[in-house]
């Protein structure tokens, strides 16, 4: 299934030297900030404000993530909660919104009904904007609910994202319908169906769709800022700002590495998990019309 | 695949009005647990993209303060943004020209690079495509504690340091505050992140051509790469090319966090500012909503219009 070009024979040929020693160089090029990142977060302070600055550490030390975790000293709420704020809202968003795009994914692919057509254009057109853009009405709406300072408010407007369920029901649309004829066959209903086996065949698209909505949910700083005016719903993205005191301000640099390591580790961690899925799902990603 | 089934409607079934929404409704009756599964999303996209959609084009013609009810003032909040509102102006020139140079690089970027990787045997593209995948999903803030003690305008910055131990620079240059280079490090930072979605469709749909395609190719008198990647890879890729390029335009029109992060907000002379830090400003500080969704119902305009051009050209001809 694999098609490359390099892998003719056993010799590696001259363009092939080449594009393996430039796919090399821009690659370490495009890791340095992150490298950069994780080598800022174990300096000691000496280091940090060295003359002349240096990009690798010399005496590595534990300590920024200490002061971080334990001695976040001006900071009215520990550390700790912001995380839990961020884990809590990732992981609802994720679980939630997965479940929520793969139930309407199933009609969506496999059913015919009236106002198929009419539904998915309007997903595919909702794909071409931001949703930013509806931030204020939805701001609106969230004031008037009385969510403003709750949990929901962080995970209700992400549930629906449209880019979920077009991906997943252009995943859908490979599946053969045998199978889940078969299961009819078998006086499963639909809901039994659903379960048994439209979901376990989702597997790949799932674990796509969780990793894109991980990213999008545990980076994003703005939902933060405009929902919550405590500091104990504040979410990490939303802290990491406060703490690193606003743009400009280089102080306490070593702490703020080491929470922004924090930070990019889970997302690091979640698409290596889950990428060999991810690139089954995304071959099918492509718009049609 | 399929056996064109004759028509068999007959004449007796004249629809009528009334008697094509009763039938439409009975079919909806029909197939109600289709509908009960599409519940939550449509419900929740209802309430949280659609009736936003439309409460932000209502409120663009209004004054509203969210203390007074809104007030219909027709079309002045758009005259306002277009004639009197210098800042306005700045802030679309800069989204534009960020566009402009973000878009289409990152774009190509993203492709020929999965394009490359492609080419490579399988054990070793996770390697690279977590090299070049990695910087889209690091948080813009996180990351820009790096960006900003690189960019720094002291001889401590790293930047500066190398420039100057080159002989490239006399003397430390402000990168983020000097107004002629915080547009050109904005678009350099997003540039740095933009291999996200789309480079992982592109990567995808590349290894999925099939390979029968390349042979045939070969009989035909295909000899150069460049000549494959054009005639055959291309053509074979179009619907996920599509894809991209939704994603691309919408990415590169809304960028915020980035020049928030970096130059501040209000940037020096708003030489960083954009439609959507314009926004923020005028909703989320000056609660002048009326005014600020007129500056969303413009941003909304700019990318649904590129995304139809884009549609119109790379859609499929079908």
């Amino acid at each position: 299934m694999a098609h490359s070009i390099v892998a003719k024979g056993k010799k590696i040929d001259f363009s092939g030297f080449i594009l393996y020693t430039f796919l090399s160089l821009f690659g370490v090029l495009m890791l340095a900030p992150l490298v950069y990142m994780i080598s800022s977060a174990f300096k000691p302070i000496s280091e940090l404000f060295l003359f002349p600055p240096r990009f690798f550490v010399m005496n590595p030390t534990w300590k920024n993530f200490n002061d971080l975790l334990l001695a976040t000293g001006t900071s009215i709420v520990p550390f700790t909660r912001y995380i839990f704020n961020s884990v809590v809202v990732s992981s609802s968003i994720v679980i939630l919104g997965v479940l929520i795009s793969a139930l309407a994914a199933y009609p969506l692919s496999k059913h015919s009904m009236p106002f198929k057509k009419f539904i998915f254009s309007m997903i595919i057109f909702a794909l071409m904007f931001a949703p930013q853009v509806t931030q204020i009405p939805q701001f609106l709406v969230i004031s008037k609910f009385g969510l403003i300072n709750s949990y929901f408010a962080l995970i209700l407007p992400f549930l629906a994202a449209p880019i979920s369920l077009f991906l997943m029901k252009q995943f859908l649309d490979q599946v053969p319908d045998v199978l889940l004829e078969a299961a009819k066959i078998d006086g499963a209903n639909e809901w039994r169906t659903f379960w048994i086996i439209v979901l376990p065949m989702l597997k790949p698209a799932c674990a796509t769709l969780a990793l894109f909505s991980f990213i999008g949910a545990w980076n994003d700083p703005w939902s933060s800022t405009v929902y919550t005016t405590t500091e104990s719903m504040k979410t990490l993205p939303n802290a990491l700002q406060t703490l690193s005191g606003g743009y400009g301000v280089v102080a306490r640099v070593g702490t703020v590495a080491a929470a922004s390591l924090l930070m990019v580790i889970p997302t690091i961690l979640v698409f290596i998990i889950s990428q060999r899925m991810v690139l089954e799902t995304m071959a099918h990603s492509g718009i049609k019309e | 695949m399929s056996v064109p089934v004759i028509q068999t409607v007959s004449i007796s079934n004249k629809p009528t009005v009334l008697g094509r929404l009763q039938e439409l409704g009975k079919e909806i009756v029909r197939k109600k647990v289709s509908y009960f599964f599409m519940a939550p999303f449509l419900l929740l996209f209802l309430l949280f993209t659609v009736i936003p959609v439309l409460i932000s084009i209502g409120l663009s013609f209004t004054y509203y303060n969210i203390v007074e009810s809104p007030r219909f003032i027709g079309w002045s909040n758009f005259k306002l943004l277009f004639v009197e509102d210098d800042v306005f102006l700045t802030a679309i020139g800069n989204t534009l020209k960020f566009a402009i140079v973000t878009g289409p690089i990152g774009y190509i970027m993203a492709f020929l690079l999965a394009w490359l990787i492609s080419q490579i045997p399988q054990k070793y593209r996770f390697f690279y495509t977590l090299c070049f995948y990695t910087p889209a999903i690091t948080s813009t803030v996180a990351i820009s504690v790096v960006w900003l003690y690189m960019f720094s305008g002291d001889r401590y910055g790293l930047i500066n340091y190398w420039l100057m131990n080159f002989g490239i620079l006399d003397e430390p240059f402000l990168w983020l505050q000097n107004v002629d280079s915080i547009l050109p490090v904005l678009i350099f930072v997003q540039l740095w992140m933009s291999m996200g979605i789309s480079f992982l469709a592109f990567l995808a749909g590349l290894q999925n051509v099939p390979r029968d395609l390349y042979e045939a190719g070969s009989i035909d008198g295909v000899k150069y790469r460049w000549q494959e990647l054009w005639y055959i890879t291309i053509p074979s890729v179009k619907p996920q090319l599509l894809f991209g390029a939704v994603i691309q335009i919408v990415f590169s029109l809304q960028v915020f966090d980035i020049s928030i992060a970096l130059v501040g907000m209000p940037s020096p002379l708003y030489a960083g500012h954009t439609v959507m830090t314009h926004l923020f400003d005028y909703a989320f500080i000056r609660f002048e909503m009326g005014y600020a969704a007129a500056i969303a119902v413009v941003l909304f305009g700019l990318m649904v219009g590129l995304n139809r051009l884009v549609f119109k050209w790379l859609g499929s001809e079908e």
